[in-house]
């Protein structure tokens, strides 16, 4: 009797150690974990476009996630930094002939610069108030790309941003080939989680928790919380500009619908759907709806309401999103 | 009564005042809160703020502490008039405070909540190095948990602490910008008598290396522990002293009628 009574929970808590010191390993090799499984990835993806746009929206998502999940501020025109990466590096290739590994700096550049005059008016405002003064200025950034028809082609798109081939060193690559382009791509996106995931785990990355968590004690400890703010939102669209920037690599053109607040809107929707504030949630949250949406517009040209049914569904009930639900119940 | 009358005098010629208040109003649009208050603070005391619900207390600790600007006069720290600057300038100059309400970071472990309070005074902008890897913070921490008595907890949530434990924590958080004077807001509230005992001992043992201004409602929690004492009576200064001249004080008895002084 005592003795069972004595084993049951030794056994449980070896099994919550074993949970914990996983979840441990996990977090120290996150970096590894996430580029080993998208290196696999495109091999089970239905076909290898699909795999292209999960890796660049999940890129995204990742960004959005710095400045929604980690830091508690709810962005509404992630849009904006989105598609100023791709034009910013779509207008360099389409128009002056810049060499790509220029362009992609140059569009996380042009990104991270909008961020700085956007982040510096909406940092200003909280809640509701940052989330519609985002809103605001993206559609802003939105009507003046629209406008520039000779610089951004406006309304049909910036055309001609190709790049059949780069040049790696000695290297030629055929981004033609739909896995080559793949792989290419997947370069780029793990040397940014790379710095993503140093971010989170540096002083400043502490900072970014504590901004979600009490700005009031944040303010208290000597942090200039405004500033803190705008830091997180001009890393964020740094991020975001990134995958702009290979969206445009990756279709040739910038479709003006980078910069249309459903772009604001889908990439809040795969951040909670993977899960807001973890590593691997926005990666998830993209393979999620980029899935779905694939799988059941082939089904019905109505796939929306199928996906904002489920939406509804996880948000009452898995409001952590696939990934934060997970870790959650596995967590001892 | 010799002792007494050195003890009172607060501010002797020969050490400037770490915190000097001069002629300090706040209006909340028709409201006076405070009414020209002009106080200095000796280093190295345990100065606590007193009075009956309504007289000023909090006003008066938010404006010490730069939670807002006081409506007129001014507020010099070590001789700065530190007056309307911003509340994170006033962490970095080493002036921390606890909050009535407590007020942490709910989801980071104990030992995190210390650490990135250590981290906002000691280390620049990094965006690079990993944060476990700065050990002099870490330590630091830790230092600061074994001093309050929550070493024991340090990986917890602080949201999983007890009431008492989050008023410690409350305090472990304010030490960590290495404040030379400490404004601490009602730390006792919603303790037991032995909770709140204990938080006078180790106020006590703070104040051992720093200033330490208290804001208290209780009178009987501070008159064994303070070296002098403010009562504040609708804005203004009614008594300034000894725990034994306020004791005595005719005044501070009418305000604080039934209750024993």
């Amino acid at each position: 009797m005592t003795d069972h009574a004595h084993t049951v929970p030794a056994t449980a808590m070896q099994n919550h150690e074993r949970i914990g010191a996983f979840i441990d390993w996990a977090t120290r090799w996150r970096v590894l974990l996430a580029i080993l499984f998208l290196a696999v990835f495109p091999w089970f993806a239905p076909y290898t476009a699909l795999a292209v746009n999960i890796l660049i929206f999940g890129l995204f998502a990742m960004g959005f996630n710095l400045i929604y999940g980690y830091a508690g501020m709810l962005s509404f025109g992630h849009a904006a930094v989105f598609g100023l990466g791709a034009y910013g590096c779509g207008i360099p290739i389409a128009k002056f002939g810049v060499p790509w590994f220029l362009a992609l700096p140059l569009g996380v550049a042009v990104a991270g610069i909008a961020a700085a005059i956007i982040g510096w008016l909406a940092t200003r405002t909280r809640g509701i108030y940052f989330a519609m003064v985002t809103l605001a200025l993206s559609q802003v950034v939105y009507y003046i790309v629209f406008q520039s028809v000779p610089l951004t082609g406006g309304e049909d798109g910036l055309r001609g941003v190709s790049v059949p081939e780069i040049r790696i060193g000695p290297m030629q690559v055929n981004l033609l080939d739909p896995m080559t382009k793949y792989y290419a791509i997947l370069v780029v996106v793990a040397a940014a989680l790379w710095i993503f995931s140093r971010i989170l785990n540096s002083p400043f990355g502490a900072v970014i928790e504590a901004l979600r968590e009490n700005e009031m004690r944040a303010t208290a400890c000597g942090y200039d919380v405004t500033r803190m703010r705008w830091l997180v939102f001009v890393l964020s669209g740094m991020f975001s500009g990134l995958a702009g920037a290979l969206y445009a690599i990756h279709l040739s053109i910038v479709p003006i619908e980078t910069l249309h607040y459903f772009t604001s809107a889908n990439v809040l929707m795969m951040t909670l759907l993977g899960g807001m504030g973890t590593f691997f949630g926005p990666f998830l949250g993209a393979f999620c709806y980029l899935l779905l949406q694939d799988v059941i517009s082939v089904v019905t040209t109505h796939w929306q309401l199928v996906v904002g049914a489920l939406f509804v569904f996880l948000i009452l009930f898995f409001p952590r999103g696939i990934w934060g639900s997970i870790i959650h119940w596995l967590r001892p | 009564m010799t002792m007494t009358a050195t003890l009172s005098d607060t501010a002797p010629a020969n050490v400037s005042p770490i915190l000097s208040v001069r002629e300090v109003g706040k209006k909340f649009g028709g409201f006076t809160a405070l009414d020209g208050v002009t106080v200095d603070f000796a280093p190295g005391r345990l100065t606590s703020i007193i009075g009956p619900n309504g007289a000023g207390k909090s006003t008066f600790f938010n404006v010490l502490s730069g939670a807002f600007p006081p409506s007129t006069g001014n507020v010099l720290f070590e001789g700065r008039d530190i007056t309307g600057l911003p509340q994170h300038a006033f962490a970095r100059m080493g002036i921390a405070k606890s909050f009535q309400i407590t007020n942490l970071f709910p989801h980071l472990s104990v030992l995190e909540n210390v650490r990135v309070a250590a981290q906002a005074t000691r280390t620049g902008l990094d965006l690079w190095r990993p944060r476990a890897r700065l050990t002099e913070l870490v330590d630091r921490a830790e230092a600061l948990l074994v001093l309050v008595g929550l070493a024991h907890r340090r990986h917890q949530p602080a949201e999983n602490l007890a009431h008492g434990e989050q008023r410690c924590l409350e305090i472990a958080v304010a030490l960590a910008c290495e404040p030379r004077l400490l404004l601490l807001d009602e730390p006792t509230a919603g303790m037991s008598p032995e909770e709140a005992r204990q938080m006078m001992d180790l106020i006590v043992r703070l104040n051992a290396e720093r200033s330490v201004i208290l804001v208290e409602h209780r009178m009987k929690l501070v008159m064994g522990i303070s070296d002098r004492i403010l009562v504040l009576h609708q804005g203004r200064l009614l008594a300034d002293g000894t725990p034994g001249d306020i004791k005595a004080d005719p005044e501070v008895r009418r305000v604080y009628l039934g209750q024993s002084v």
